[in-house]
């Protein structure tokens, strides 16, 4: 089954039960946080580095990697 | 009453300990941070994951079928645990990361620690562009998503563990370009005395390596030894690497120097074991940084038990076997009961297997391929030269931590604590954290509110 999400805005799409990064690779994306300028997307895949973390619904510092995407869920960047 | 065993952590080794435990009469509780049990090895999604990506199912089946007589707490992070009256495990259950998760204690008359491993990549120019992953990254994605990290991978690093990456990344679609192996053609001759899937002495084993490797031929993927990604090239993702030829001690060699376009660069170097619970439960730790046990599994803490790779990197069925002893004897069990036998041949068995494994293990010349930018701490993005300064001018270990922030980031180290190590020639201190995963400051709070055992000093 197919689910929306958003991310900075945009519609994107996943399939259910697909990790946030999930969707965003499989849309296309390879980062989606800044730091220290730099562009950064998912790095360890299994929630140790901290390197994917989005903002879901307003909630911060969630990992992309770990966190199953949600229909409707607003995803935004990071910067730091 | 019965004996209550608490395992911590669900992939194989404490499955297999959950399964043994009710064998052996226990109550059993089984809390794991993922959605579903499994751990890595076995990390699905029931209908995203493509079955031909997994091993042993049918023994994973069995194991989760098991579970049905446990309490199974899944989506629970353990953040702290406590052995000094008795084991006492404080967890939060809900989604990742979310704000109000709920808080657990559970006491336990013994616990089994089988928190695992995760992938260690060593820092190379450009490791931070986007498109790089650990090769665990890669495979997690596979399985657990049905994505392929890029269009063309390079997978590098070390160990039979880049196999099953590489036949994972061609499953879902993507073109894995070469494989990268630094294990000289030497060292894996000593090592192994052939081919890692020739390798005949252990049962299972050799038919599941003989596999991936017929799957590198069906792609007319490369496998290339003794050699190593050196650099990692592009401007906002990856668009190439550079490969070099290394020596037996992992130094690169100058001219050899050849340059792959890719889109994805997969890094797995070896793993690190997740020691930090039983750092906090007061186990003893080799000086290699795995947790020490003796035949029963038991660590140094009365009723506490450990198994999987944080006793030592062995894969998945020495995992199983361990875990199973580890389980039987936590819930009282006498390891010379005959259930034992298989377990503890397999043990043996898979043991020797772990010992060619050390073929693949970390030289100390990997340092050389750093330059002076190359980011070490990814939390914090401190560069080689910025921690070299510091190691001259601040001497002590907390010195350079606090001047650089390297370790101090959100992954408080685990990501670049043993490669900050090596470089600087010391331990660091970086794999003892008082906090075992990622709790908010409210969450904290709202359990030294509830709880009504926590001490005046909790919060």
């Amino acid at each position: 089954m197919t689910i929306r999400i958003s991310f900075d805005g945009d519609e994107v799409l996943g399939r259910e039960g697909q990790t946030i990064a999930g969707v965003l690779l499989a849309s296309g994306r390879r980062s989606w946080r800044t730091a220290d300028g730099e562009e950064r997307g998912v790095f360890c895949g299994i929630g140790v580095c901290q390197d994917c973390v989005v903002t879901v619904n307003g909630v911060g510092s969630v990992r992309a990697c770990q966190r199953t995407a949600c229909d409707g869920d607003a995803i935004e960047r990071e910067v730091r | 009453m019965k004996r209550r065993v608490v395992i911590l952590g669900a992939g194989p080794a404490g499955l297999a300990a959950a399964q043994a435990a009710l064998a052996h009469g226990a109550d059993v509780v089984v809390i794991d941070e993922g959605e579903r049990v499994g751990g890595q090895f076995w990390r699905h999604h029931d209908t995203l994951t493509d079955r031909r990506l997994q091993h042993q199912w049918a023994r994973f089946e069995r194991l989760r079928g098991a579970l049905e007589r446990a309490t199974v707490h899944a989506s629970t992070s353990v953040w702290r645990v406590d052995t000094e009256h008795g084991v006492r495990v404080h967890a939060l259950h809900g989604p990742v990361d979310a704000v109000d998760r709920e808080p657990l204690v559970i006491d336990a008359d013994a616990l089994v620690i089988a928190t695992g491993a995760h992938d260690r990549a060593l820092p190379v120019p450009g490791w931070t562009l986007p498109g790089v992953t650990t090769a665990g990254a890669a495979q997690a994605l596979a399985k657990r998503d049905g994505v392929a990290l890029g269009g063309r991978t390079v997978v590098a690093g070390a160990g039979p563990f880049l196999l099953p990456v590489a036949a994972s990344l061609a499953q879902v679609g993507g073109e894995v370009v070469e494989v990268v192996e630094a294990a000289g053609a030497r060292a894996i001759a000593r090592g192994w005395g052939r081919a890692p899937w020739q390798f005949a002495g252990v049962a299972g084993k050799a038919g599941e390596l003989g596999e991936y490797a017929l799957s590198l031929a069906r792609h007319r993927t490369p496998y290339r030894i003794g050699q190593a990604v050196t650099r990692i090239h592009g401007e906002r993702a990856v668009e190439g690497v550079t490969i070099q030829r290394v020596d037996a001690r992992w130094r690169p060699i100058a001219g050899t120097e050849r340059h792959v376009e890719c889109d994805a660069v997969a890094l797995g170097h070896g793993f690190t074991p997740r020691i930090e619970a039983a750092i906090q439960a007061g186990c003893a730790i080799s000086p290699d940084r795995f947790v020490v046990v003796d035949a029963r599994q038991g660590t140094s803490v009365a009723g506490v038990f450990a198994a999987g790779e944080v006793t030592g990197i062995g894969g998945a069925d020495a995992a199983l076997a361990e875990g199973a002893v580890a389980g039987f004897a936590a819930a009282g069990g006498d390891p010379a009961d005959a259930r034992m036998r298989g377990p503890l041949a397999a043990r043996r068995r898979m043991h020797a297997f772990a010992a060619r494994l050390a073929t693949h293990d970390i030289a100390p010349g990997w340092t050389a391929w750093l330059d002076d930018e190359t980011i070490m701490c990814r939390c914090e993005s401190v560069t080689v030269a910025r921690l070299t300064a510091a190691a001259g001018a601040a001497g002590s270990s907390r010195g350079i931590r606090l001047a650089t922030r390297a370790g101090l980031g959100a992954c408080q180290g685990r990501t670049c604590g043993r490669s900050v190590e090596a470089l600087l020639g010391r331990p660091l201190g970086l794999d003892r954290r008082p906090v075992l995963s990622s709790v908010r400051i409210g969450e904290l709070a709202a359990c030294a509110d509830e709880a009504p055992a926590a001490s005046a000093d909790a919060g």
